[in-house]
C-alpha cells in the first residue's frame, strides 16, 4: 500500500471542499432541517410536538397522493415521450451525421436553453392560447370555425415538459451513442441481423447506460417542474410541487410543506429504483 | 456468361470501379476466386484493399462494374443477404454477449432451432480450439481467441465466401506466425472459399493459393506465389513482394530479352527483360535482384562462371539465424548489394571489412522499364 503524504492529503481536501461544501451547505443541511420541520406539529401557537401527523394527512386526504399519483404518471410518460423522440435524434446526431452538421444540430438541442424556462413557457402560451398563432393558422386555413384553445390541458402540459426535457435525454444518448463501434452494426448486418434486430440486440444494449441516466434526469425534473405544468396547465394542471408551494406559501403551513417535500424526494427515488429493477439496470453501469 | 462457366468460381469481379468524388479508390479491377481457394489481396496501406472487400460484403456499392457470387450479381443486394460473411479489421465481436451467443447470432438470426444452434455452436467452438469459451465474456479472451471467435462467428454460417480484412493486423508477431499457420489449416478443412486482404507478403505467400498484388487502386499482378516471387510482371510486385536490392540503371545494348545495362553508379551487368514494356536502348531501367540469387566466396576464381561479378568489402553483417545477411560494397563503384549467406557454415566466421567476391546471372538480374510505379513500393 502506498503511503499518501500529508501535502497529497491536503491538496484532495482542497480540490474537494467546494463540492463537500456545496453537498453540506445546499443539500444535506436544509433536508435535515426539513426533515425536523416536517416531524413536528403545532399543537398551540409556538408550541409544537413531535407527531406523523404531516405524513398522515398525505395518505389520508385523497386530493395530496392522487395528486402526486397523477404527477408521476404525468412524469413518467413524459420521460417515455421524450426518450421516444431523443433517441432517433440522438441516433442521427451521433452515427449519421458527420462534421459540420453533427456539431449544429448538437447546437440547435441546446439553443432553447438559451432563454431562460419562464419567457420559453410563455413562448409555448403565445403559440398555444385561444388567441395565439396555432389557433390563428387553423381559422386561416379553415380547419376551424372559431379560435381554438389549446392551453390548459394534459397534452398542453406535456408538449412543454417535453420540449423542457429534451436537451437532458439527447446529451447521455449522443454520448453513449458516439462511443458505439460503427463495426459492431456492420458485423451484425453482415451476419444476417435486420434494422430492428440490430437496434434491439446491439444498439440499445449499448446505450442502455445513457438511456438509465436519460430517464432519470428527465423524470426526476419533470416531477419537481412547477413552472411548465403551473404555466400550461393552469389551475386544474393539479402538480404536486403546487402542492408543496401552496402549503409553504399560500398557507403558510411550513410543516405540512416539508412533509411533501421529503414525501416526494423518498417515493421518487422508489419509483426510480422499481424502474431499475424492472428493466434489471443498475446505477453502477450508467456511470462509465 | 452461362451458368456453367460460373459454377467454378464463388467470386468473379469483373472491371470494379469505386470512385469517391474525384478520387478513385478501386480502379477496374477484374479477378475470379475459384470455389475453395485461399485467396489473397496484397498491397500497401491504403491502396484500396478495404474498400474493394467492402464492395465485396455490400457495404459500399461500385461505381461501376458487376460482382457475382456464385455465377449471381450481387449489385443492389444488401449485406444481409448476401452469402459472405466478414471478418472484420477490428474484429468488431460484440460485447454485450457472451462468446456463445456472439457465434449463435447469425444462426439466430436465420431463425434456427435452439438445439441446432447448440450443438452448432459447440461444434464451431471446438474446431477453433476453444470448446469451454462459450461462457466467457469478451474481454476475458485473449487477442488470439478473439480472433479465432471472430472467424467462428462467420464460419458457422457457413457461408459461401469468407473475407477477412487484415484480421491478423493487432496480434504480436510469434501470435501472428502461429495463426497464420492455423488459420491456412482451417481453410483447408472447412473448405470454404477465403478472401484475404493483407499488407504483410509473407501472410501472402504462406498461406494463398492465389495472391493479387495491388497499388493504387489497381491489381499489379494476380498469381500463385511462386509466380509472384519468381516471375514479376511488374517492378511494382518484384519490389513489393519478397527482399531485393533494387538500382535504377540504363539499357546500353539490348539483344532479344537480354540486356547489357549500367547502373546509376556506373556499374556494367547483365540481366534480362521482364514484364510487359518493351526495353529500349538506352531506356531508363529498374533493376532488382535477390539477396538468395547472388553468389558469394572468398576467392575470385568461384564466380568465373556468373554473368555478373563484383568484388567487394563487407560493410555490415545482419545476422538473423537462417537470414542471415551481409551488406557488400564495391571495389570499384561504392555501389552497395545485400546478400544472402548461404547456411552451411562456410561463412559463420565472416568479418567486417573481409574482401568477398559475388556473382549472379543474367537470369536473376529482371529489368523492368521505369515508370516511377516502382518507388511507391
Ligand atoms: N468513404 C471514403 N471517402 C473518401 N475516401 C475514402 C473513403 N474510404 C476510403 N477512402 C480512401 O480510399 C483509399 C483506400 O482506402 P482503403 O481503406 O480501401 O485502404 P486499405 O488498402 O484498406 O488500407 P489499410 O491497409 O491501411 O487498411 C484511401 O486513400 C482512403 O483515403
Ligand atoms: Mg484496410
Amino acid at each position: 500500500m502506498e503511503r499518501v503524504s500529508a501535502g497529497t492529503k491536503l491538496t484532495v481536501l482542497v480540490l474537494f471542499a467546494p463540492f463537500i461544501l456545496w453537498m453540506l451547505l445546499l443539500v444535506i443541511l436544509p433536508h435535515i432541517d426539513l426533515l425536523t420541520i416536517s416531524l413536528r406539529e403545532r399543537v398551540a401557537p409556538r408550541v409544537y410536538e413531535f407527531s406523523f401527523k404531516n405524513y398522515m394527512e398525505f395518505f389520508v386526504e385523497p386530493l395530496y397522493w392522487r395528486t402526486f399519483a397523477r404527477t408521476a404518471i404525468m412524469s413518467i410518460l413524459a420521460t417515455v415521450l421524450t426518450l421516444i423522440i431523443g433517441f432517433p435524434i440522438s441516433y442521427y446526431i451521433a452515427k449519421i451525421a458527420r462534421g459540420r452538421l453533427k456539431s449544429s444540430l448538437f447546437l440547435l438541442c441546446m439553443l432553447p436553453f438559451w432563454v431562460s424556462e419562464l419567457v420559453r413557457t410563455f413562448g409555448w402560451m403565445i403559440l398555444l392560447r385561444e388567441s395565439g398563432i396555432i389557433s390563428g393558422v387553423l381559422q386561416w386555413l379553415g380547419l376551424a370555425d372559431g379560435p381554438v384553445e389549446m392551453l390548459y390541458n394534459d397534452a398542453a402540459i406535456m408538449v412543454g415538459l417535453v420540449y423542457t426535457s429534451m436537451l437532458f435525454m439527447v446529451v447521455p444518448l449522443v454520448s453513449t451513442l458516439d462511443s458505439l463501434d460503427d463495426g459492431l452494426i456492420e458485423a451484425a448486418y453482415d451476419l444476417g441481423g435486420s434494422t430492428i434486430a440490430i437496434l434491439r440486440e446491439i444498439v440499445i444494449p449499448h446505450a442502455m447506460p445513457g438511456i438509465v441516466s436519460g430517464c432519470i434526469v428527465v423524470f426526476m425534473l419533470t416531477l419537481g417542474n412547477y413552472l411548465t405544468p403551473t404555466l400550461l396547465g393552469g389551475k386544474d394542471s393539479l402538480w404536486f410541487t403546487e402542492q408543496i408551494y401552496n402549503q409553504f406559501i399560500t398557507r403558510f403551513n411550513w410543516e405540512q410543506g416539508s412533509a411533501f417535500g421529503f414525501l416526494l424526494l423518498l417515493l421518487s427515488s422508489a419509483i426510480i429504483w422499481t424502474g431499475l429493477r424492472l428493466t434489471r439496470q443498475r446505477l453502477q453501469d450508467t456511470i462509465k | 456468361m452461362n451458368a456453367d462457366a460460373s459454377a467454378a468460381f464463388d467470386l468473379e469481379v469483373e472491371s470494379v470501379v469505386k470512385k469517391f468524388a474525384a478520387f478513385t479508390a478501386v480502379d477496374e479491377v477484374s479477378f475470379t476466386v475459384p470455389k475453395g481457394s485461399f485467396f489473397s489481396i496484397l498491397g500497401p496501406s491504403g491502396c484500396g484493399k478495404t474498400t474493394l472487400m467492402r464492395m465485396i460484403a455490400g457495404f459500399l456499392e461500385p461505381t461501376s462494374g458487376d460482382l457475382r457470387i456464385k455465377g449471381r450479381s450481387m449489385l443492389g443486394v444488401p449485406p444481409n443477404r448476401r452469402p459472405v460473411n466478414m471478418v472484420f479489421q477490428h474484429l468488431a465481436l460484440f460485447p454485450m454477449m457472451s462468446v456463445a451467443e456472439n457465434v449463435a447470432y447469425g444462426l439466430r438470426r436465420r431463425g434456427a432451432g435452439r438445439a441446432e444452434i447448440e450443438e452448432k455452436v459447440a461444434a464451431m467452438l471446438a474446431r477453433v480450439g476453444l470448446p469451454d469459451a462459450g461462457e466467457k465474456r469478451i474481454d476475458q479472451l485473449s487477442g488470439g481467441q478473439k480472433q479465432r471467435i471472430a472467424i467462428a462467428r462467420c464460419l458457422v454460417l457457413e457461408p459461401d465466401l469468407l473475407l477477412l480484412d487484415e484480421p491478423l493486423g493487432a496480434l504480436d508477431l510469434k501470435l501472428r506466425e502461429q495463426m497464420k499457420v492455423e488459420l491456412k489449416q482451417l481453410q483447408a478443412d472447412v473448405g470454404t472459399t477465403f478472401v484475404y486482404i493483407t499488407h504483410d507478403q509473407s501472410e501472402a505467400l504462406v498461406m494463398s493459393d492465389q495472391v493479387a498484388v495491388m497499388n493504387a487502386g489497381r491489381f499489379e499482378q494476380v498469381g500463385n506465389p511462386q509466380a509472384l516471387y519468381y516471375r514479376p510482371e511488374t517492378a511494382f510486385v518484384a519490389g513489393f513482394v519478397g527482399d531485393s536490392n533494387r538500382w535504377i540503371g540504363a539499357a546500353v545494348a539490348v539483344d532479344g530479352r537480354g540486356i547489357k545495362l549500367a547502373t546509376d553508379d556506373g556499374l556494367v551487368l547483365y540481366g534480362t527483360a521482364a514484364g510487359r514494356g518493351q526495353v529500349q536502348s538506352g531506356g531508363s531501367l529498374d533493376v532488382f535482384v535477390r539477396p538468395e540469387s547472388i553468389a558469394i566466396s572468398r576467392s575470385g576464381k568461384d564466380m568465373e562462371s556468373w554473368h555478373n561479378r563484383v568484388q567487394g568489402k563487407v560493410k555490415n553483417l545482419l545476422f538473423n539465424g537462417a537470414n542471415s545477411r551481409a551488406v557488400v560494397i564495391d571495389d570499384k563503384t561504392g555501389f552497395e548489394l545485400i546478400v544472402a549467406l548461404p547456411q552451411t557454415g562456410e561463412f559463420a566466421d565472416l568479418q567486417r571489412g573481409e574482401t568477398v567476391h559475388l556473382g549472379w546471372s543474367a537470369e536473376q538480374t529482371l529489368c523492368f522499364v521505369h515508370d516511377g510505379a516502382a518507388e511507391a513500393a
